[in-house]
């Protein structure tokens, strides 16, 4: 079997190999009609060129043949009846509960994924999955249209806001790979994306514990339940904490820098401009950036806002 | 053949004779509508090509460069919007549709001139409606779904009001031309003896006329939703987003087979002429315009099929997706066994109609991994689905179209085009185009998601190839449009006939006169008697 991982990317799931499987069906036979055709194509307009400034020839008077249109009827549509066929297989195989899956519950908003574990650990833009073991997707949308994809996998499935659509994966490779949008949803589409990890079994139960014994100790500082609020708020989804500007700026060393706004003026980042711009986003805008944040006054307040503008301070 | 245009020059003035504003604001001339339709729509076509290469040039870098990420959802959404529904749909039907369906059936103007005067009209005030809305960003994508279509920019509601006009329009146009075809055509002319270009424009007009109203509906719906806060699409409410969906590819697949069937219709005519040759399996080709057109309208949910739809219709709508694939595979083999033993003369339509086959049949075949379930799931919404529509749409339409301004220029002008131009064009647009899209397949294959303003490092050097392509391309149109320029002026005067041709716009002198014909042809005979009887039968 030849290397497809150059062409699709890699066989990571159970359904990559099974999809990739109709897909080399679906090319031998598209490939069969495109040599066939473009080949009768080429060979006709090669072979029955009239030559420049010659008369044209005279040509025989063909109207049709009914075997021929019976023939280029029937050997199609057989084909095309077992392309379909062995399509739908894979696809009811494909949306077909698998026994034992564990839950995850994505939500997905502008611009960020969210998932959430059984046993209450949330995620933000990442999803860890144990080599092997097969997960259910039970997803929503908060707001617009989403649609959750995974190249790897082959497989991909809109959220929408107001119901749960469902993902089957069946990890089949460790390592990480791309979980894209695929379903535009606005002007933060493109950066929409989140890494999917697929550890061996041992070394995700020992990643769950950590993770665990982290959420257990429960007396999280200022700064720790700021990081929390902040990610379950979708702040993610449009700033970034690494210096690259998203559809917001980065918030990489925002308290105490000096930021340049829309209307000219100048203004340095301190706790009271942190403040105003999380409960009155659009008031102050920052200069090159959409007015298109939502306000977080209803949302975020008291402790919680202190808490996080203390994470905030935390991004140097 | 010599200039004879000047020498068979009827006591009657030709079509384009009167001079002035108001002859052409207020005429009934068929001829004249046809001619405003095509400088309207191509137009939008060039600002649209500008846009597209825009969008190719930010392309060129993964991460953020040129413009915001905002500026290119709004030239991505323009791109689409102005291509669609400015141009590609009603370029043909309306503009060589109404120039030559009475031509080629022998009447005098199509059944109702004055309304085909007021369609262009709506067509003129839907169109600044959408541009006027346009000046205030749209970022929704030419889809428009719901819910983010719905809370995005204000200016939806007018957008959306100016394409019900457009809509408008091409009901009319699509009324009309059902009407002529019916009632007008010249004495003789049976259903089996007409062009085939006028049954893909029968086929056109009957879809046009019955799926247009469901896109009004919907978006008065949607202006409904935004104005009135009713909730049809909106969870919140009680209302469902996929309803807009199933409302949209309703009318937007059967759509699709508005834009390609006249295409198909102008291969049909081109390439018996230019091989000399009867058309191979002409009821064949005609009853699978009828064909698809009906089948068009039970496929709509294969654009649905990660959608959240239920399985059982995905199931069906993929079954039933399949069978388009049937009588669009009979076209183009009937069209390939039309060249055999032909006389191929390689003209600068001919060359275009050829790479309409070409490039369709690529289009077709990539149409199968969207079609099938299993497939489709992977790349869908990705830049594979791009590569296929831009194979089936420009590849497919948009050359059928340049085939068929290449083809009758000299009808409708009087002058003749530059070939050695319109081969230099065609041989940048061929390989642009490839260059262009096809890296376009592989991209999607990986994994690249379709409106993408900035995208993983790991698909740039596919990119920055698609991106030349499009400079070649763009290029070529360029030098294609210039050579319509240049010929308008200088190209040499056309002859009445100068490809030789049967049907009947060939009988009467270019540019034609105002009535058309002098007397109203009787017809005996198919329009597709190249070749000699003798040398074998026909087995009808």
């Amino acid at each position: 079997m030849p290397d497809q991982s150059a062409l699709f990317g890699a066989e990571a799931s159970l359904a990559s190999g099974d999809v990739d499987g109709v897909f080399l069906f679906i090319l031998a036979i598209a490939g069969f009609f495109f040599i066939l055709t473009q080949g009768l194509l080429f060979y006709f307009a090669i072979r029955y060129r009239r030559k420049k400034g010659e008369e044209a020839a005279d040509t025989p008077y063909i109207t049709g043949n009914q075997t021929l249109e019976v023939i280029w009827i029937v050997i199609p549509s057989l084909l095309l009846v077992a392309i379909f066929a062995y399509g739908l297989f894979v696809f009811i195989k494909m949306t077909t509960p698998i026994p034992g899956a564990a839950e995850i519950q994505v939500t997905a908003s502008q611009f960020q994924w969210s998932f959430k574990y059984q046993d209450g650990r949330t995620s933000v833009n990442e999803l860890r999955l144990a080599l092997g073991q097969p997960v259910k997707l039970i997803m929503t949308s908060r707001d617009v249209i989403h649609s959750l994809f995974i190249p790897d996998y082959r497989q991909k499935q809109d959220l929408l806001p107001g119901r749960y659509t469902y993902l089957w994966l069946l990890p089949k490779k460790t390592g990480t790979f791309d979980i894209y949008c695929a379903e535009y949803c606005g002007t933060g589409h493109s950066l929409m994306r989140a890494t999917l990890i697929v550890m061996p079994l041992v070394e995700y139960d020992n990643w769950v514990q950590g993770e665990r014994k982290k959420l257990q100790a429960g007396t999280l500082s200022l700064a720790d339940r700021g990081k929390a609020l902040f990610e379950s708020s979708g702040c993610l989804g449009c700033h970034s904490l690494d210096g690259t500007p998203k559809v917001g700026p980065t918030l990489k060393g925002v308290f105490g820098r000096r930021v340049q706004l829309a209307d000219g003026r100048s203004v340095r980042a301190d706790e009271e401009y942190l403040r105003a711009s999380i409960v009155e986003p659009n008031e102050d805008i920052v200069k090159g950036f959409q007015p298109i944040m939502p306000a977080y006054r209803a949302t975020l307040k008291g402790d919680d806002l202190a808490a996080v503008i203390a994470y905030l301070k935390t991004l140097q | 053949m010599s200039n004879e245009g000047i020498a068979t020059t009827q006591p009657q003035p030709d079509y384009l004779a009167a001079r002035g504003f108001r002859s052409w604001a207020f005429t009934h001339d068929h001829k004249r509508i046809g001619v405003m339709y095509l400088i309207t729509t191509h137009f939008f076509f060039l600002v649209g090509g500008v846009i597209a290469m825009a969008l190719r040039l930010k392309l060129l870098s993964p991460g953020p460069a040129l413009f915001s990420d905002h500026a290119y959802n709004v030239l991505f959404t323009l791109h689409g919007a102005m291509m669609i529904f400015l141009f590609i749909i009603p370029a043909i039907p309306s503009s060589l549709g109404n120039f030559f369906i009475p031509l080629l059936i022998g009447a005098r103007d199509v059944a109702f001139p004055r309304l085909n005067l007021y369609s262009y009209w709506i067509f003129v005030v839907g169109v600044v409606v959408t541009v006027a809305s346009l000046l205030r960003p749209i970022d929704t994508g030419w889809t428009f779904y719901t819910p983010y279509s719905a809370q995005s920019s204000s200016a939806v509601t007018a957008l959306s009001l100016g394409l019900f006009l457009v809509g408008l329009s091409s009901i009319l146009t699509g009324l009309n031309f059902i009407v002529t075809i019916h009632t007008m055509r010249a004495p003789g002319m049976s259903w089996y003896r007409m062009p085939l270009f006028i049954w893909g424009m029968y086929a056109t007009s009957v879809i046009q006329v019955l799926a247009t109203p469901v896109i009004g509906i919907t978006f008065v719906l949607l202006i409904a939703e935004r104005v009135f806060g009713v909730g049809f699409f909106d969870p919140a409410k009680g209302g469902d987003p996929l309803l807009f969906q199933h409302f949209f590819w309703f009318y937007s697949h059967p759509v699709v087979y508005v834009m390609i069937l006249p295409a198909m219709g102008i291969i049909s005519e081109v390439i018996p002429v230019f091989a000399r040759k009867p058309i191979f399996g002409y009821k064949a080709i005609a009853y699978s315009a009828l064909a698809i057109a009906f089948i068009g309208f039970l496929v709509w949910g294969h654009h649905m099929f990660v959608s959240g739809m239920s399985t059982p219709a995905a199931v069906i709508f993929s079954f039933l997706t399949f069978f388009v694939a049937v009588p669009t595979g009979i076209k183009i083999f009937n069209w390939i066994a039309t060249l055999y033993r032909g006389s191929i003369s390689l003209d600068s339509p001919m060359l275009y109609a050829l790479t309409f086959i070409f490039l369709f049949i690529i289009g077709g075949l990539t149409g199968l991994f969207l079609g099938s379930l299993a497939t489709d799931v992977h790349v869908t919404d990705t830049y594979f689905l791009v590569a296929h529509f831009h194979y089936t749409m420009m590849g497919g339409t948009i050359m059928g179209l340049f085939a068929g301004l290449h083809y009758w220029f000299p009808k409708i002008t009087g002058r003749m085009l530059h070939e050695g131009w319109a081969k230099q064009a065609w041989w940048l647009i061929v390989t642009g185009f490839n260059v262009t899209f096809f890296p376009m397949f592989i991209l999607g294959m990986q994994g690249m998601p379709r409106r993408f303003s900035q995208y993983p490092e790991k698909y740039q050097p596919l990119n920055i190839v698609a991106t030349v392509g499009s400079w070649f391309l763009f290029l070529g149109i360029l030098i294609m449009f210039a050579n319509f320029v240049r010929s308008l002026r200088s190209g040499a005067r056309a002859p009445d006939n100068p490809w030789q041709g049967l049907t009947l716009e060939w009988s009467v002198p270019s540019p034609p006169p105002v009535e058309n014909f002098e007397e109203i042809p009787t017809v005996t005979d198919w329009p597709y008697g190249y070749g000699s009887r003798s040398r074998s039968g026909r087995d009808e």
